[in-house]
């Protein structure tokens, strides 16, 4: 099990390495950050100067090397246009992503697997398809299509809805930031305050309702085929209660493929949740790196991809390690030799 | 035991009828069959695949599964009929009086939990018992099964037992609460042929220990010839004959338990070809007018192909065939 978790995590760190590597050989091809940072006037000489100062004439080889030293040192670097450590700046913002990623992903896991379950169980009820009708939306909207939709209904419009209509039904929404945030040690959070909640609501809705739907299918389909299993007649032909059989015993036999998905839409959720923040100028990392993409600022760019790059090695990880909690048979190799000689 | 036996049998099935509707038509797949289990008799229902015995176990534990349906028919335990109960109603017969073995114990089986949770769980369910007394009683019906080390095995996960095993755990499930009727769906079916013989043997044993009736769903008739005390053979979801065991082995009446028993290969006689029955049994929406199996009958005539016969008495045994009596037919007063 050590052997295992060890061995994973030096796969992990090749990983980061030809994340880096990759990030770098494309970062030629974004730009130059010397005409963002020079007046007009400066003059080529000067250019090349700073051009030369800042190692931008070295191979992007080079330039790699240099970063991983640099960042084996936790020295990430200064950011080009807004001249603080990168560290410093990143860490300013994860609160915000992370922070949305995980109501995000709570949402869709909490709201998407009951769904799941109960369009399994009732294949044929009403309410089932209209579940099932839902998540064709859910599933084809792009993400910022979805992030406008809801500022236009419950920002713009929820005033002129609620007057045309008579009573108080639309609530209005903050639409713009994080709200208020509460700062906990270097950590800001906006948990502790109502407006820091209420900001959350539409940016979260709209993170996670792309991930929300497609668990709500995944679980249906999965608990379709284990319910039709024979070990699941032989629990009902025991006697067992409804509530074990579908949920003690079906439902677990659905988690294995549920986990695996749920892990890598919780890395895609942080890592695309930049779209969302760009819609909802929600103060994260993922609008750092997008303003970062327009400025060809390099060190921010090169650390948000490594950080995202090392998230996701770390939810594959935990996934992998949840397959032993979840599954015997993945656990007892040896035991399994023991058993037969 | 005895006093219930005197005014009515454990099982009671009358006019059976499941349907399958479907796209083009209502399949009819088990159609208007009749049977009686008594208190601890063993029952063997024979057949081809599809003919409609598992379909008819499946119905008697409420189990059906959708879109198959119980069209007609009543269906009685112990004087009470069961087949339009509630489900939650019924599931309290399930496991409790009614213990089922499935065919394959290879998926019997939930593979996340161990074998002792699934005992115990089961246990409870039925018996009003502390986690401690359960796991007890669940320890007991293990060695009970024949499975050696229980104490170790018992905290063991399903892919850690060979298929003879998990068999013998899987009857352990279905005893768990002493039912007075345990349906196996072919049992030995998945199992190697040399652990057949010990689970069919083990499954006999314990039922009579238990008290419990057994309706055994096979296609082999080798297993019912040493196991049942009457057998039911059905042919495209019709039973054609019933009767004692040793009367239908030995004295088969209806042609098609006639090829079936034909069919067994005996040991020490060289054969050049195993016999068959030739054809195949029709499908459920072609089942010819008369009798069904009609068209591979060798002996079959004229009222055959006009009209179906019913289960007659005939000596011993009830037999579906215009050989065998029948007013419509010269065939009367054969044998």
């Amino acid at each position: 099990m050590i052997a295992f978790v060890v061995r994973r995590l030096l796969q992990s760190i090749l990983v980061l390495l030809a994340v880096g590597f990759i990030a770098f050989s494309l970062f030629t091809y974004v730009g130059d950050p010397i005409n963002n940072m020079v007046g007009q006037d400066t003059t080529l000489a000067q250019r090349a100067e700073l051009r030369e100062r800042l190692g931008l004439d070295d191979p992007f080889v080079v330039q790699y090397g240099r970063f991983l030293l640099n960042a084996a040192q936790g020295d990430f670097g200064i950011s080009y246009r807004h001249r603080r450590p990168v560290a410093q700046l990143i860490a300013e913002r994860v609160p915000a992503t992370l922070e949305l990623s995980l109501v995000a992903a709570a949402l869709a896991l909490f709201i998407g697997v009951p769904m799941g379950v109960y369009t399994g169980l009732h294949r044929r009820g009403f309410l089932s398809q209209v579940f099932l009708a839902l998540s064709l939306i859910g599933i084809s909207l792009p993400t910022f299509l979805i992030g406008i939709l809801l500022i236009l209904v419950f920002g713009v419009l929820s005033q002129d809805i609620n007057a045309a209509i008579g009573f108080h039904l639309v609530p209005q929404l903050p639409t713009f930031g994080r709200g208020d945030t509460v700062q906990l040690g270097w950590w800001s959070t906006g948990f502790l305050t109502e407006s820091g909640l209420l900001a959350l609501i539409l940016p979260s809705i709209t993170l996670a309702l792309f991930q929300m739907t497609l668990i709500m299918r995944l679980v249906r389909s999965e608990m379709l085929e284990v319910l039709r299993t024979d070990y699941i007649k032989f629990a009902r032909a025991r006697g067992l209660s409804n509530r074990a059989v579908n949920f003690g015993h079906a439902l677990k036999n659905t988690l294995v493929p549920v986990i695996t998905i749920t892990g890598l839409q919780l890395g895609s959720i942080i890592a695309f949740a930049l779209i969302t923040e760009q819609v909802f100028q929600w103060p994260g990392m993922g609008l750092l790196f997008i303003q970062a993409i327009s400025e060809v600022d390099i060190p921010v760019m090169a650390a948000y991809l490594m950080l995202v790059g090392f998230f996701f090695v770390v939810i594959n990880l935990v996934v992998d390690l949840l397959y032993y909690v979840v599954d015997p048979r993945l656990r007892a190799d040896k035991a399994v030799a023991a058993g037969h000689q | 035991m005895t006093s219930t036996q005197a005014n009515h049998p454990l099982l009671r099935v009358d006019n059976l009828r499941i349907e399958i509707p479907g796209r083009r038509g209502t399949l009819v797949a088990v159609d208007d069959i009749s049977f009686h289990i008594d208190e601890g008799e063993v029952l063997g229902v024979v057949g081809e695949s599809g003919a409609g015995k598992s379909l008819t176990g499946s119905a008697v534990i409420g189990l059906l599964e959708p879109p198959c349906r119980i069209a007609g028919g009543e269906i009685h335990f112990d004087g009470r009929r069961i087949d339009n109960l509630p489900y939650e109603q019924l599931r309290r017969i399930r496991g409790r009086h009614v213990g089922m073995v499935f065919q394959d114990p290879l998926t019997s089986l939930n593979p996340l939990y161990t074998v002792g949770r699934q005992l115990t769980e089961t246990i409870l369910t039925h018996n009003d018992l502390s986690e401690k007394g359960a796991r007890k009683r669940a320890l007991e019906l293990l060695r009970e099964v024949g499975i050696p080390a229980a104490e170790r095995r018992i905290d063991q996960y399903p892919h850690e037992f060979s298929g003879g095993m998990r068999q013998r755990v899987v009857i352990a499930l279905a005893l768990c609460a002493n039912p007075r009727l345990v349906i196996a769906d072919e049992p030995t079916t998945a199992l190697d042929v040399s652990i057949q013989a010990q689970i069919i043997t083990l499954l006999k044993r314990l039922c009579r220990d238990h008290g419990a009736a057994v309706m055994l769903v096979t296609h082999d008739m080798g297993v019912i010839a040493e196991t049942a005390d009457r057998v039911a053979v059905m042919y495209a979801g019709r039973i054609v004959e019933v009767g004692p065991v040793a009367e239908v082995v030995l004295r088969a009446k209806h042609p098609y338990t006639v090829g079936l028993m034909g069919s067994i290969p005996l040991v020490g006689h060289d054969v050049e070809r195993l016999t068959q029955i030739d054809g195949a049994m029709p499908r459920l929406d072609a089942i010819p007018p008369g009798c069904a199996f009609n068209p591979r009958c060798p002996r079959a005539f004229e009222p055959c192909l006009r009209e179906r016969p019913e289960l007659l008495t005939v000596g011993p045994v009830e037999a579906a065939c215009w050989l065998h009596g029948g007013t419509s037919g010269g065939g009367g007063g054969h044998d």
